[in-house]
């Protein structure tokens, strides 16, 4: 296999990565400030990619789809938050599984109702469609370099957040210390509803800019939610550093798996015999990958032991 | 007398007498149904062991479902088509008897729980919940890429199985199987949360130390319990392949995890017959409110998150009140 | 000179900077009360949970009953023979007083992976049970649901719990806490003769109680042993006098 497809499906690796970091930030934030677990992130993913279909339909403009997708989960958090999650925050972690599972039927169907079963569309805007031709002469979708550029600053944006301003410091202090801050005067509501506004906007954003490359449909969130997950194991719950290593991690690990494990197999099965073998595999590669991370260190690569 | 074992039991004769009514009446559409609610109910009583004796939140225990779905879609499906499924080092034929593919989906899927549960089990919380979640989805697009089975078509499987001295294509034949089956697991539900291991487990839901403290190794309680969890599920999952003479990967995923747990939750979780009248309603609130409204999963979310936030002990809860404590 | 049946030997264990436990040494002997005194934040929960077996030390090593049980967890611990109450009452709350007694009987029994009998009718279980109760005083009390019990209560069911391990030695955290004047006047009797079924470790900030059971005090400041003698000694040791019970006499 040529250099430049290695490459090539490296930086798609570091793409599905990128993505994935913005909904497995926004999930450990949540757990780490509320000790909440959310199942219903991948809706308010779905709800991104809705919103900027929609908007993007209806003005034909890339940039106002994006800020849509990013107030329609922001609100949309929020709006869940209010109502239902923080009666959560005190009960355990099985009522908190129900109830967000509770809101993933009703946004899913709430969604279908609405828009229909048939996936929507969002195109890639013109000044971003089209390859672009990278040093060593490979060429690579701009679109998809423009979203690790985008994950990338994102990733950034919370660094600086949590280490730099005050919110930051209330959220590690929360993190640290729950009862402590309450203690100390800080609006814990209106931090929480903060909080769980920012994953919930990552979380429609990561939608909106995947929407492009892949459709608009009802349930695409969940099965990037439970990757996300295998994101926070390997990384370890509360820690966005773990969340982009166990991001980039597992964007590697299934992307290149796909591409290399056939190949591997190649070498001793039949083409057909090699592919299926490999396909199959490759699907569980990640799985794989977590369980390997977990009997050696059980609480992730940075979580707190 | 107390009023959960007379709820118990008239659920239990409940589901009998619609069936006979349904026989008389030549409705046989009925005893599917209420067939379908039998074998569920047996899937949340697996679930059960774990999550309400057991405290375990496993949002994969469609795993289990799946496993022995397929165990019963591979035999079958090479004993229809003539083939063996392997021919070294030892032959190993398909087959059709009910009872031998019992015990291929109870041992596959008890085996694969003990694998999953002795990793799974060294974390606690929320990495729990969220390690089954995954393992669950590992199983799932395993299942939708491996061709030589149906992959995302699934499998057919043109008669259904056959149990000896039974019609087992006739409806009220084939629920009466999976009734019976459906009152052991309960009887064995029910001497297990009343044993030495069912005290030990419970007193390990509720306080791990205290357990380690009395000299008794909560992980090893867990790792049986999940086991044992994983049998009953998957035995589930097999009678519910028969019944639809259909397996498809849809069998592992997290809607069906999800569902699987919800009966459970609504009926009232940790109750012996949670899971049947779980299923029971759940199965109604589909056939009712799925035959008014196309979007009727929009009022199963607010039930259950009704449940969850206002009636936590659900039906069973609601109507008997708190668990009366045995001693 | 007999052996004790729990000697902590030169015990270590820092966190980062901070040195919870710096050298720490003392023995248990058979019969005895010994008291583990000193100011909050000395380190003593660090020290219970070392010999506990939840935490393991940087360097030193624990022996029970003549092994050596550095290497061993909570749970191997517990059957070897430690027996432990808690400070804050470590019971399962949903379950009845007999149930919980019965528990404790069953991890002392083992056997626990059965799985058709009733285990609230086993009689041989039932009668440590009961026994364990009767003589802490919750006999009345058994079908009471723990968590509708009082704190006193709770306090008295943790150690009717130890009592079903026939345990060789008593791990106690604080079990005066939050007992008030006439609970502390009806354990501390009972502490005083348990002390010659199995000998007690006992930490407590109780002086009173401290003062009249204990046979040796050892007093931890800063995660280090400052003094270990008895009542008299402590009471007149200046170093003591200065970092815990300060300049005024305790009777």
């Amino acid at each position: 296999m040529s250099l430049i497809l290695f490459i090539e499906q490296m930086l798609n690796g570091v793409q599905f990565g990128v993505m994935l970091f913005l909904m497995a930030a926004g999930l450990t934030l949540i757990f780490g400030v509320m000790g909440l677990i959310n199942l219903a992130h991948g809706s308010l993913y779905m709800i991104g990619a809705f919103a900027a279909a929609w908007v993007a339909g209806m003005t034909g403009s890339f940039l106002l789809a994006l800020i849509a997708s990013l107030a329609a989960a922001a609100a949309a958090g929020a709006l869940i938050e209010l109502t239902v999650i923080r009666r959560l925050y005190d009960r355990d972690h099985l009522d908190q599984v129900l109830a967000t599972f509770a809101l993933i039927l009703i946004f899913s169907e709430g969604t279908r109702w609405v828009f229909g079963s048939f996936p929507l569309f969002l195109e890639i805007p013109p000044y971003l469609s089209g390859p672009v031709t990278l040093p060593g002469g490979i060429d690579y979708p701009l679109y998809r370099l423009a979203i690790i550029g985008v994950g990338l600053l994102v990733a950034a944006g919370l660094f600086a957040l949590i280490a730099r301003t005050r919110i930051g410091i209330q959220i590690r202090a929360g993190e640290a210390d729950r009862e402590m801050i309450a203690a100390l005067g800080v609006n814990i509501s209106a931090l929480y509803t903060l909080v769980f506004a920012l994953g919930a906007a990552l979380a429609g954003l990561a939608g909106a800019l995947v929407g492009a490359i892949q459709s608009v449909q009802i349930g695409m969130g969940e099965p990037v939610l439970i990757l996300a997950f295998v994101v926070i194991v390997i990384g370890g719950i509360g820690s966005i550093k773990g969340a982009l290593v166990g991001a980039i991690l597992v964007g590697l690990t299934d992307t290149l798996g796909r591409v290399l494990l056939p190949v591997f197999f190649a070498q001793f099965m039949t083409p057909q015999a090699a592919n299926s073998v490999g396909s199959s595999l490759a699907s569980m590669s990640i799985y794989i990958l977590m369980a390997g991370v977990l009997v050696m260190r059980p609480s992730g690569l940075f979580g707190k032991a | 007398m107390r009023r959960e074992p007379l709820l118990n039991a008239a659920v239990f004769l409940g589901l009998l007498a619609v069936v006979l009514w349904a026989q008389a009446m030549d409705e046989p559409f009925t005893i599917t149904l209420a067939t379908r609610v039998a074998i569920l109910a047996l899937a949340g009583v697996g679930l059960n062991l774990a999550l309400g004796l057991g405290g375990l939140v496993s949002l994969g225990h469609a795993v289990f479902f799946g496993i022995g779905g397929y165990a019963m879609g591979i035999l079958a499906s090479h004993a229809q088509s003539y083939s063996p499924l392997i021919e070294w080092p030892m032959l190993i034929e398909g087959t059709k008897s009910m009872p031998v593919i019992w015990l291929v989906a109870m041992g596959a899927s008890g085996l694969a729980a003990l694998g999953i549960g002795a990793l799974s089990l060294r974390t606690s919380g929320v990495y729990f919940i969220m390690i089954t979640l995954a393992f669950g989805q590992m199983f799932y697009y395993f299942a939708i890429s491996w061709p030589a089975y149906g992959g995302e078509d699934g499998l057919s499987i043109y008669v259904r199985n056959g149990f000896a001295g039974l019609n087992t294509l006739d409806p009220i034949q084939f629920f009466a199987i999976c009734y019976v089956i459906l009152g052991l697991a309960l009887w064995l539900f029910s001497r297990l949360s009343r044993s030495a291991f069912g005290l030990a487990l419970g007193a390990a839901r509720q306080n791990g130390e205290r357990v380690m403290a009395v000299g008794i190794a909560p992980y090893r309680l867990r790792l049986v319990a999940f086991g044992l969890s994983g049998v009953i599920t998957g035995l589930a999952g097999a009678l519910f392949a028969d019944l639809n003479r259909f397996v498809s990967p849809t069998m592992f995923s997290w809607q069906t995890s999800g569902e699987i747990m919800v009966f459970v939750i609504l009926g009232g979780v940790a109750r012996l017959f949670g899971p049947v009248i779980g299923a029971a309603v759940f199965i109604l609130l589909e056939h009712v409110l799925g035959g008014l409204s196309d979007f009727w999963h929009i009022y199963l979310g607010a039930v259950l998150l009704g449940v969850v936030l206002f009636a936590r002990g659900g039906i069973i809860g609601l109507i008997s009140g708190r668990e009366v404590r045995h001693d | 000179m007999t052996s004790p049946l729990l000697d902590i030997r030169n015990i270590s264990k820092a966190f980062g900077a901070i040195k919870a436990s710096e050298d720490v040494s003392l023995t248990l002997m058979k019969g005895e009360i010994h008291a583990l005194i000193g100011p909050n934040g000395a380190g003593k929960s660090t020290l219970i949970k070392q010999i506990a077996g939840n935490l393991n030390p940087d360097s030193g090593s624990i022996w029970f009953d003549g092994r050596d049980v550095t290497a061993l967890d909570t749970v191997a611990r517990a059957r070897a023979g430690l027996g432990r109450t808690f400070q804050i009452s470590s019971l399962a709350m949903e379950m009845s007083v007999l149930q919980n007694a019965v528990l404790g009987a069953l991890g002392k029994r083992g056997q626990v992976m059965r799985f058709f009998r009733d285990v609230m009718r086993d009689a041989a279980l039932l009668e440590v049970a009961h026994a364990a109760l009767a003589e802490v005083g919750l006999a009345n009390v058994a079908g009471t649901r723990v968590a509708d019990l009082s704190h006193g209560q709770r306090r008295q069911l943790e150690v009717a719990v130890a009592l079903t391990q026939s345990p060789k030695a008593f791990l106690m955290d604080e079990p005066m806490a939050g007992l008030g004047g006439e609970g502390t006047a009806r354990l501390t009797p009972f502490l005083d003769r348990l002390r010659h079924r199995a000998p007690i470790l006992l930490v407590e900030h109780d002086m009173d109680a401290v003062f009249a059971l204990a046979d040796r005090i050892s007093v931890l400041v800063y995660g280090r042993i400052i003094a270990t003698g008895t009542p008299d000694m402590i009471r007149q040791n200046p170093d003591v006098r200065a970092a815990y019970l300060g300049d005024e006499a305790l009777t």
